[in-house]
């Protein structure tokens, strides 16, 4: 770890989806390359299929476990309207990486719901690098749609910065050994894309 | 042991609890506190319980506290409202084993019907407080607290917020210090409070006196001094949160909240030209710093504080910046694309689906109580009027029959769970029985906590150690207080539910329903196999009924409703309602 590093991410979906298990893995590879860390996230209603958030954050030293509007690195949704939902709270040009998935939220009113058309569109006009991903898609072709989660996180692991033998340490220590030769596919998969997508460079910011 | 340990506010406080040999800890399930009771249950040397409720908890602490014992009751902001009474009286008799409360607040109702600051609990029983920061502090301040408690023969509150219990950070570890409870002794004068209780009345106060003085010299109530133009006076979650917007400003950051350190506060603010006190929620600081009219060194009490940052809801630094820098933010884009609410549902093939299902068709009035049953208030449902706090429903649908009930009585239910029930659902009954009532209640027996996941109740027949032990015959129990109408359903049929429910109705007398269908959620329940349900196309007839089961893994958006093959777990409830039978099991079943 250098002196100075230091990075906001912020981990988004829907109850059920997997959001805090990623959130946990990403701050455990902090601490892994010897950061302060600080993971915070909401409980309760997170079961019932609303929305669920988790900041994770790692530098030298960490105050408030909420990144302000506006300071996050990375943004991670599993759902698309969830990504859009906390988009603000990513700084200039900063990334947002959105799984293609949609989860049309119940009805609150009475009203039909109206899913936002065109999230992508709208984030890259606010100056966001945009990059949606289909992992729900990619996960299944794997062997279980549920590791969608896991490809998500290889997407984003190196721009945060955090060395790979970090990330392979926290995988085997944290992943049941029956799902981990699934979740490390996954995890690899995740890696290659980002390797081909333009975000590369990010971390050196 | 490894020095990194990462760890949650509540884990930390169980572990802190356990460093500091506690014998005795119980609660009742409740967001944010509950880890703090699960988390030590992993330890085989403490006796630890989930309670009836949260004054048994209580009092089951205490009394292991008056046998010498050093005990922990955690439990929610408003779970301590429902252990008032024995709070109240606690600080009269004082401790022999050293007894720590948690209070887990939740600025932001999170997860709770209300917002209240609960360090006004701590002030109105004239006990002290601490107020840890982050999880060292949690692990920390729970040992200080066992010591605080022996030394001054008092109760201490330990109170976190939903930001420290549910963030992790890292922890240091300590050796545990385990020794045996200390002896029992007989001492009436000491524990008979209603006899003796105006003696120990000035106890109360003298102790006060002492505990501000120990709060004067306490090293966790801590002056950092940088920049001396702005001074800020705060504690808990607020520390971390100034500290992330005014880096160079001078801090009082308070540890110890109850009762406050005049003299540090006076020679604190006499150091710097201006004082902000940045706290969550009520002005509990900034009122006493205003009553002692704190001044800077030109004599002059310069205190920003709730005049600029909001006392509702939770704190944040974006709020600080806003209020105190006048930032302008970054505010959601909302105003710029409609981003459409998620509010959480009930969970594909959730039981409660069918007994709501029923319940709307029959229009009853219905008053609803605290549970993941709640939802059922929302579309498709909109099956309950009314939903307060724990055990609440009863009584207001009682209360509701005194006035109406020529018009309402024969179409008036109090929907309650299985746990709600137990904690505090029974008196009520009881008092419908006793006063001649004839509501009807409905008991959604789903064999578990369920919102606040999964904890064991009386009802189920296992401990918190999912050790055997009795389980309560809900059909008896409620037989023996003078119901004589009981009838069991499973609202996975809607037929029976509805005939049920009808014919409760139709009494004169007061009736129970118990629907009862294990939560979806639950272990057992999610390793059966499930056969998913498929919406034949050339069948369908696009009436939309399907949806009325409100299941989320309906989808609703396109003509002929499409179920989710991946979550459906086979329930069949839709299929059931569905007129003309286009809603079948896949044949080739992947699961």
């Amino acid at each position: 770890m250098t002196n100075n590093q230091k990075k906001n991410l912020l981990f988004a979906g829907v109850g059920g989806q997997g959001v805090l298990l990623v959130a946990e893995l990403a701050a455990r590879a902090a601490l892994h390359a010897g950061f302060d860390v600080k993971k915070t996230e909401l409980h309760g209603a997170a079961q019932r299929g609303g929305s669920v958030v988790s900041h994770v954050r790692f530098a030298p030293k960490v105050y408030s476990p909420l990144t302000p509007a506006g300071e996050v690195d990375i943004l991670l949704s599993l759902e698309k309207l969830e990504g859009l939902r906390w988009a603000h709270f990513i700084r200039p040009a900063g990334l947002i990486i959105l799984n293609e998935e949609e989860r049309i939220p119940a009805q609150l009113d009475g009203n039909p719901v109206e899913y936002p058309k065109q999230i992508n569109v709208f984030l890259v006009e606010k100056g966001l690098q945009t990059v949606l991903i289909n992992a729900t898609e990619l996960a299944t072709s794997l062997g279980n749609y549920r590791a969608a989660n896991i490809v998500l996180l290889g997407t984003i692991a190196e721009a945060t910065g955090l060395p790979m033998e970090s990330w392979m340490a926290v995988l085997k220590e944290n992943l049941h050994p029956k799902i981990l030769e699934l979740n490390l596919k996954a995890f690899e998969k995740g890696l290659e894309l980002a390797q081909k997508e333009v975000w590369r460079g990010i971390s050196s910011h | 042991m490894s020095t990194k340990n990462f760890l949650s506010g509540n884990e930390a406080i169980a572990r802190g609890a356990w460093e500091a040999g506690v014998h005795v800890a119980a609660g009742y399930p409740g967001t944010p506190s509950t880890e703090i009771i699960e988390n030590l249950a992993l330890y085989d040397d403490v006796d630890v319980e989930w309670s009836t409720n949260e004054k048994v908890a209580f009092d089951v602490c205490y009394g292991a506290s008056i046998a010498g014992a050093r005990t922990l009751v955690a439990v929610k902001h408003v779970g301590l409202n429902v252990a008032l009474d024995s709070l109240m009286v606690t600080p009269f008799s004082g401790v022999h084993g050293g007894f720590v409360i948690v209070s887990a607040d939740d600025p932001g109702m999170h997860s709770s019907q209300n917002e209240q600051d609960n360090r006004f609990l701590a002030k109105f029983a004239k006990i002290p407080m601490l107020e840890p920061s982050n999880s060292q502090e949690c692990k920390d301040f729970v040992k200080i607290a066992f010591d605080m408690s022996e030394r001054f023969d008092v109760p201490v509150l330990l109170r976190t917020t939903t930001r420290i219990s549910h963030t992790k950070s890292v922890v240091a570890f300590d050796e545990p210090k385990r020794e045996p409870p200390k002896p029992y002794k007989k001492d009436p004068e000491k524990y008979v409070v209603p006899i003796y209780g105006k003696r120990r009345r000035m106890n109360v106060e003298e102790r006060l006196k002492r505990l501000e003085e120990f709060a004067n010299t306490f090293v966790h109530n801590r002056m950092e001094w940088r920049e001396r133009g702005i001074g800020i006076v705060t504690s808990g979650i607020s520390y971390q949160y100034a500290m992330e917007v005014f880096p160079d400003a001078s801090v009082l950051k308070l540890g110890m909240t109850f009762p406050l350190p005049r003299k540090l506060i006076e020679y604190f603010c006499d150091g710097v030209d201006r004082i902000y006190v940045i706290e969550e929620l009520e002005p509990f600081l900034e009122e006493q710093l205003r009553i002692w009219n704190v001044k800077n060194p030109y004599g002059i009490s310069d205190i920003t504080g709730k005049n600029a940052v909001p006392n509702m809801f939770e704190l944040s630094p974006d709020i600080l910046r806003r209020t105190l820098l006048h930032g302008d933010g970054h505010t959601s884009f909302e105003k710029e694309i409609s981003i459409p609410p998620r509010p959480p549902i009930l969970c594909p093939g959730c039981p409660h689906s069918g007994a709501y299902y029923v319940l709307r068709k029959l229009k009853v009035i219905a008053t609803g109580d605290i549970g993941c049953y709640t939802l059922g208030a929302l579309p498709p449902f909109n099956a309950l009027d009314t939903t307060f706090c724990m055990g609440a429903g009863i009584g207001n649908a009682f209360g509701i029959e005194k006035v109406k009930r020529s018009v309402l009585g024969k179409r008036l239910v109090a929907v309650i769970g299985d746990a709600t029930f137990l904690h505090s659902g029974i008196a009520p009954l009881i008092d419908i029985v006793f006063n001649k009532g004839i509501t009807t209640v409905i008991l959604m027996d789903n064999s578990t906590t369920g919102m606040t996941g999964h904890q064991q109740h009386p009802g189920m027949g296992k401990t918190i150690r999912d050790i055997d032990t009795y389980a309560i015959n809900y059909e008896e129990l409620v037989h023996a207080i003078g119901i004589r109408h009981v009838k069991v359903v499973d609202p996975y049929n809607l037929e029976e539910t509805e005939a049920a429910i009808k014919e409760a109705l139709a009494l004169e007398e007061p009736a129970v329903v118990i629907s009862r269908r294990a939560c979806v959620m639950i272990e057992s329940e999610r390793a059966k196999p499930h056969h998913p349900y498929e919406v034949i196309d050339e069948l369908c007839e696009e009436c939309d009924l399907c949806l009325k089961i409100g299941c989320p893994a309906l989808d609703g958006s396109t003509p002929i409703p499409h179920i989710s093959r991946e979550r459906c777990i086979g329930c069949d409830l839709c299929a059931r309602i569905c007129r003309f039978e286009a809603i079948k099991p896949i044949s080739n079943t992947l699961n």
